[in-house]
């Protein structure tokens, strides 16, 4: 039974700049870290063993070489294995095909129990991924998980937060959650997982080591294209009037012919 | 940059130090020094990290590391909270007696327990026995196998907190000094309580406690070494740990440079950031300068009692004396840079101020150290 964590690398968003003629992100020169929801997603993952006393904790990542750094830090906190998937075939992939792909690598991991997500990546922010994998391994979704109630072999129940409190949730196994940030407090490294990690190297899986359909992977499995970024125009607070009806009523119909709506 | 050229295991120690102390310390540092509650929570994180393994040899559940590693633990600490990281600190200070004169079974009994992340203490220091070590009271005296401790310690670090005390006791109190030996005493054992928690100036997360023994039995196995040794099995201890309250200093000391660089970059006065001015400058330059100095000179001999260098007394003093006038100097300056803001709470420089003194005090007040330094000097030169 493998308790699957899926996580991804992303530039550190406190050190990013825009380019503000290009509109594109300067990537240059920023660190690198794990996606902070996904270190909920890794803590969670280890809880779960350790309050079972079952199941083996396996850290998946799709990205470029570099992303092992996001696989090591997550052996330093304690899961048991790390897969690295990198080839430049699952370049420019959208969620759609990079929960393809990592569907297709949980079905090579095999005998998923719990597959956890964070909510969100922090530099996407579509929160799309963990739903999308659920649908590609046809597989129960609890999304903002913020407790998990039980599990066992047959099925998991959840909180999940929502607009107006939270949902109790039950669902057979496997099952796909994604977890937010009121589900725990992540741990730190212990000094012998960061020697681990330091001796550790990944599993390194490419297209050819998955049975993936070329037409679902990279940019030709994307239907997404990005048309323009931008950042979205600041708000600015509307002003405050103060009087009686009439006045008021005054104060907008002269507001409105101002503007020449009336 | 100055590279000191760690090991890789001291630089993961040093990263996970830091971590700990930015991620954890610091957002609840102001509220312990506030309340003086006990910060067992981050004790927690720390054990689950492993930093207590590093002082412990690998045959007991540590990585064998030495006084380096925890130099370098306690400095990265110390830079978030000196109170907080004190209950560590405090505790290698406790285990040193049980690692340089314990016996195979004190060892085996008593290092697994402090690497999972019990607390130790050491206790030497009486009402009237301060500097004057070799005036203490405390009596343990032999009854068949057991000894029994009757008398009070005072300013013990950890008191009532750690669940291993060595302590110092006079067996023969005919001797003096010569008459004292060191025993481990476990907290629980009847006989043993705790008294006054001293409410302090600087270090306020730290427990600093009255271990009080009264008609307190312990087994004829808890004697560490042999009767009489007591003295200089302390004075030993003091030579391995003193690097570590230089670590503490120049953790505290570090964290003060840090905040007056940023704050006089940001503060402006006359139209321009008061960095801009030389009088300025010159402060600041002459805490880097004091403060690279104290860091160099205290991993050095760290460095020489890990390589095995065991005439180290004269040596350990200093770095203890030197660190711990830097740490002072160099936070009275941070408070002065910063003006009427270095002297209230809602700024970090304060309290840095307060924990840097106890640094000059305590393993030995800063007079005793130069005695020791003065002494040693005199006997080397024939």
């Amino acid at each position: 039974m493998n308790i699957i964590v899926c996580i991804k690398q992303v530039p550190d968003t406190q050190d990013v700049k825009m380019d503000p003629e290009r509109g594109t992100l300067i990537r240059e020169g920023v660190k690198s870290i794990v996606n902070p929801f996904d270190l909920y997603a890794l803590e969670e993952g280890i809880r779960i063993k350790e309050r079972t006393g079952k199941g083996t904790v396996v850290a998946l990542t799709m990205g470029p070489p570099q992303a092992e750094e996001a696989l090591k830090e997550a052996i330093a906190m304690g899961v048991d294995r790390g897969i690295l998937i990198t080839d430049k075939a699952f370049a420019g992939a959208d969620t759609l095909a990079t929960s393809y792909t990592l569907a297709k690598a949980i079905e090579k991991i095999g005998s998923p129990w719990v597959i956890v997500c964070g909510r969100q990546a922090i530099d996407g922010d579509t929160a799309q991924v963990g739903p999308e994998l659920a649908a590609w391994l046809d597989v129960p979704q609890i999304t903002y998980v913020s407790k998990i109630l039980e599990i066992d072999e047959k099925r998991i129940k959840a909180e999940r937060l929502t607009d107006y409190g939270y949902d109790v949730v039950e669902a057979t196994v496997p099952c796909v959650i994604t977890v937010n940030k009121e589900i725990n407090e992540p741990r730190l490294p212990s000094l012998r997982g960061m020697m681990k990690a330091k001796r550790f190297k990944p599993e390194i899986w490419d297209s050819s080591s998955m049975d993936v359909d070329r037409k679902y992977i990279g940019l030709e499995g994307s239907p997404t294209r990005v048309i323009k970024i931008f950042a979205p125009p600041q708000k600015i607070g509307g002003q405050k009037h103060e009087g009686t009806p009439e006045e008021l009523a005054k104060i907008i119909v002269k507001k409105f012919e101002e503007l020449k709506i009336i | 940059m100055i590279d000191y050229f760690l090991t890789e295991e001291e630089e993961m120690i040093k990263e996970l130090a830091r971590k700990i102390a930015e991620e954890k310390i610091k957002a609840k540092r102001a509220y312990y020094d506030e309340t003086q509650e006990f910060p067992w929570d981050i004790v927690k994180i720390m054990a689950e990290s492993d930093l207590f393994r590093i002082f412990i040899p690998e045959e007991y559940g540590g990585f064998g590391g030495g006084v380096m590693s925890l130099t370098v633990a306690v400095e990265e600490l110390s830079r978030g909270c000196a109170g907080i990281a004190l209950a560590y600190a405090g505790t290698a200070l406790g285990t040193f007696p049980i690692l340089l004169f314990g016996n195979e079974e004190q060892k085996k009994k008593y290092l697994p327990r402090i690497a999972e992340g019990e607390l130790a203490a050491f206790a030497l220091t009486e009402a009237q026995a301060g500097s004057d070590a070799g005036n203490i009271k405390t009596r343990a005296e032999k009854r068949g196998d057991y000894y029994v401790l009757n008398g009070t310690k005072q300013f013990i670090t950890n008191g009532g907190e750690a669940g291993i005390y060595t302590v110092i006791a006079l067996t023969n109190p005919e001797k003096g000094a010569r008459g004292a030996s060191a025993f481990i005493v476990e907290k629980g054992t009847p006989g043993l309580s705790f008294g006054k928690k001293e409410n302090k100036l600087g270090i306020r997360a730290s427990a600093t406690r009255e271990v009080i023994f009264q008609d307190c039995k312990i087994p004829k196995e808890n004697l560490l070494g042999k009767e009489g040794m007591g003295f200089i099995i302390a004075m030993k201890t003091f030579d391995y740990s003193r690097p570590g309250v230089a670590a503490q200093a120049l953790g505290i000391a570090q964290a003060a440079l840090e905040e007056a660089t940023k704050y006089a970059k940001e503060r402006i006065q006359f139209g321009v950031p008061i960095a801009n001015f030389q009088a300025i400058q010159h402060m600041l330059a002459d805490m880097a300068i004091r403060l690279e100095a104290a860091r160099a000179l205290t991993y050095q001999v760290a460095r020489n009692i890990d390589k095995g260098n065991t005439k180290i007394t004269k040596e350990s003093a200093m770095v203890k004396c030197l660190a711990s006038d830097v740490a002072m100097e160099v936070t009275l300056n941070a408070v002065q840079i910063f003006g009427g803001y270095g002297y209230m709470k809602e700024y970090p420089v304060e309290k840095l101020m307060r924990d840097a003194k106890i640094t000059q005090i305590y393993e030995g007040t800063n007079q005793i150290m130069r005695n020791i330094v003065a002494s040693q000097l005199l006997k080397e030169v024939k």
